[in-house]
């Protein structure tokens, strides 16, 4: 176990590495680039003993993934932005398929306009598929959640999405503990399919299926889905137990007596922790609900923690347009059976990298009784 | 190979769902009867998802992997990769898409394969049209040749997409045209792609009863006329070396006979039949045929 300064990008390239992949395709594209560098450089100097196959498009890169996945090996891909959004038929393929591909997705706006900063729009625009989404905050999380992301999809039999904000969590210097490869082979076992490509055991997969057999085979996705949170929860504990760094689905801050609570998801986490801590210092009760699998989505953790607060204000970098933002969808989803709900506000915090500032979550807090509960807000 | 001396041994199972005379289910049984049992098919969407069955039951013995229609080249290339990873090299992956899954929507993930030199072999079984979605028309679609989505004949200003020559500029291991209609030619060049490493390409014309307009019987039949009129050549290039033709016929016959054998070009008159030979002739005379 050593300690380093590397960008985010490169701990989810140590992540990856950690976790042995047989294949990796990739395709570049901002703010994703540096992962693939990085993993195709420990590729050709041996570090790591997998094939990488420089695809043509982002379509080719989850399509060689999945076949890798579909020939009984561990695969890995990242993407972002308009990359994920070109994937999307074969992503709706692979949980079909029930194949744990891994995807690690840098959180990037799409056009038009042309854009490369943050936001959420890319993975929100794929939420429904029956991939599973984790939000991660900063580089160390990204590297871990990647080692735990491999072996909660290769138990669930269901692929999963990671998200690291494009450039302020990609591009970002911070301190990883690095694992040793003796503790993540401890954690994750090789990957040994029951079925897959097999000559010597020949089975057709994907065959048509009429509706009977094809709504059973959905019915199932939503029960492994369900059954995920026990996967997840044994993933956090051994984990903790091996690195002793701990994980839930959601992480709090301040917020056993707070009367402001805020949600969001990524790497901005840090930016409201911050203001949670100036307002603390203002006596100002304010805390914060960090959502970190955003799929499945943990509402029973959500409503043990909202329920009884005054304010709940959802900050989402993204939006169902003609909706609602998609996180503040599912807090409101979460609570609708309790009696006493919180006021709750749906706030667009950021698109496109739009800055966000200490104070600006600050301010928000001060002017709590001024906001509305009834539509969307907008920063000026 | 003698295809007298192909064995008597089936990979298909009885009872798929191709229609009668169906020329995309005799080329894949043949097909796999060069390739054995070491073959995993990995399959776009065309007639062939239908052609394989439907849950639980499968038209094949060898291991079989349905994808979405884009992506056959991208899926086998991991495919692929991921038995090399396993130290089993032998394993013959074999994309097998229809002329829509290759000439259209597959062509990017086909010429990403066939760049990078992947280690597989991609049959494309060209019926000429999107035939499963109901006979609309491709870029495999002949000019002249009705389909529902060219009711009065394919514009005679388009040109039948030259695959042969797309995939040869790649520079792949091999690539080769052929037909089930001529089984000593077929049963070859299986042979030599299945024995060749990198990237191979067989192109086969596959006759369709219901969108060629023919009577199912007729099928081999209408295979046959297409290569002894020179609309369809077989011929073969392996790396590092000139095309080569393997069927000459002894005398070309005119291409009037091979089209007025089909429903989708009973609507043709003399000029469009003329400007059809023309361009025949023209092809044949690149090739030093004519």
């Amino acid at each position: 176990m050593v300690k380093d300064m590397v960008l985010g990008s490169e701990a989810v390239a140590l992540g990856v590495k950690l976790a042995r992949p047989k294949v990796i395709s990739a395709y570049p594209i901002t703010p994703q680039t540096h992962i693939i560098e990085r993993l195709s450089e420990m590729v050709d100097n041996g570090e790591l003993d997998a094939s990488f196959i420089r695809v043509e498009s982002e379509l080719s890169a989850i399509s060689a993934a999945m076949g890798a996945s579909q020939a009984g090996v561990r695969a890995f891909t990242a993407t972002s932005s308009h990359g994920l959004a070109l994937m999307h038929e074969v992503l709706h393929w692979i949980v079909g398929a029930r194949l744990p591909v891994v995807l690690v997705n840098a959180n990037r706006a799409i056009g038009s306009p042309w854009n490369i900063w943050t936001d959420q729009t890319d993975s929100m625009s794929q939420r429904d598929l029956g991939w599973l989404q984790v939000y991660c905050e900063t580089a160390q999380e990204a590297l871990d959640t990647v080692l735990q992301a491999f072996y909660v999809a290769e138990k669930v039999l269901l692929p999963i999405m990671v998200m690291i904000d494009g450039f302020i969590l990609s591009h970002t210097l911070e301190e990883v503990v690095i694992p040793t490869q003796e503790q993540a082979d401890e954690f994750l076992p090789p990957y040994e399919p029951e079925y897959f490509l097999d000559i010597n055991n020949p089975l057709s997969f994907g065959n048509a299926a009429k509706g009977d057999v094809f709504y059973n085979l959905r019915k199932d996705i939503q029960r492994s889905m369900e059954a995920s949170f026990g996967v997840i929860n044994e993933a956090h504990n051994r984990f903790d137990d091996i690195f002793g760094r701990r994980y839930d689905l959601i992480d709090t801050y301040f917020i056993d007596d707070a009367e402001i609570v805020f949600v969001i998801a990524g790497a901005l986490t840090g930016t409201v922790r911050v203001a949670v801590d100036k307002l603390r210092n203002m006596g100002v009760k304010a805390g914060l609900l960090k959502i970190r699998y955003f799929r499945p989505f943990p509402s029973d953790l959500v409503r043990s923690y909202l329920t009884d607060k005054k304010h709940v204000v959802v900050l989402n970098r993204s939006l169902s347009f003609g909706s609602a933002g998609q996180i503040t969808q599912e807090i409101k989803n979460a609570l609708y059976f309790e009696k006493d709900k919180p006021f709750i506000y749906d706030y667009v915090l950021s698109l496109g990298g739009k800055e966000v500032f200490v104070e600006d979550i600050v301010k928000l807090a001060l002017n709590i009784d001024s906001l509305e509960t009834s539509k969307i807000l907008w920063r000026e | 190979m003698d295809f007298r001396d192909v064995k008597n041994i089936e990979y298909m199972n009885q009872g798929d769902y191709a229609c009668p005379g169906c020329g995309a289910g005799l080329s894949m049984r043949h097909a796999l009867k060069v390739l054995g049992e070491k073959t995993i098919i990995v399959m776009p969407a065309s007639c062939w998802s239908i052609i394989a069955g439907v849950f639980p039951t499968t038209a094949l013995q060898v291991p079989l992997m349905h994808v979405p229609f884009a992506t056959a080249a991208a899926v086998a290339s991991g495919v692929k990769n991921a038995y090399r990873k396993k130290g089993q090299d032998d394993v013959n992956v074999v994309c097998w898409a229809g002329d829509g899954g290759t000439f259209d929507i597959g062509l990017q993930a086909l010429s990403g394969a066939a760049e990078r030199k992947e280690d597989i072999i991609y049959v494309c079984y060209d019926n000429e049209a999107y035939m499963n979605t109901g006979i609309q028309r491709s870029s495999a679609t002949p000019p002249g040749a009705w389909t529902t989505t060219t009711p009065t004949g394919n514009p005679l200003i388009y040109e039948k997409k030259d695959m042969f020559n797309i995939v040869a500029s790649h520079n792949p291991a091999y690539v080769a045209t052929a037909t089930v209609a001529y089984p000593d030619d077929f049963y070859m060049k299986f042979e030599k792609a299945k024995n060749a490493k990198g990237f191979r390409f067989i192109h086969l014309l596959s006759a369709c009863p219901p969108g060629w307009r023919i009577d199912s019987k007729d099928s081999v039949k209408a295979m046959r006329l297409a290569v002894e009129s020179g609309m369809f050549v077989l011929m073969e290039k392996e790396q590092g070396k000139p095309i080569r033709v393997t069927y000459k016929p002894e005398r070309f016959i005119p291409v009037r006979e091979y089209l007025l054998f089909q429903g989708r070009y009973r609507h043709l008159d003399e000029n469009t039949i003329n400007e059809i030979q023309i361009r025949v002739n023209e092809r044949l005379k690149d090739l030093d045929l004519l």
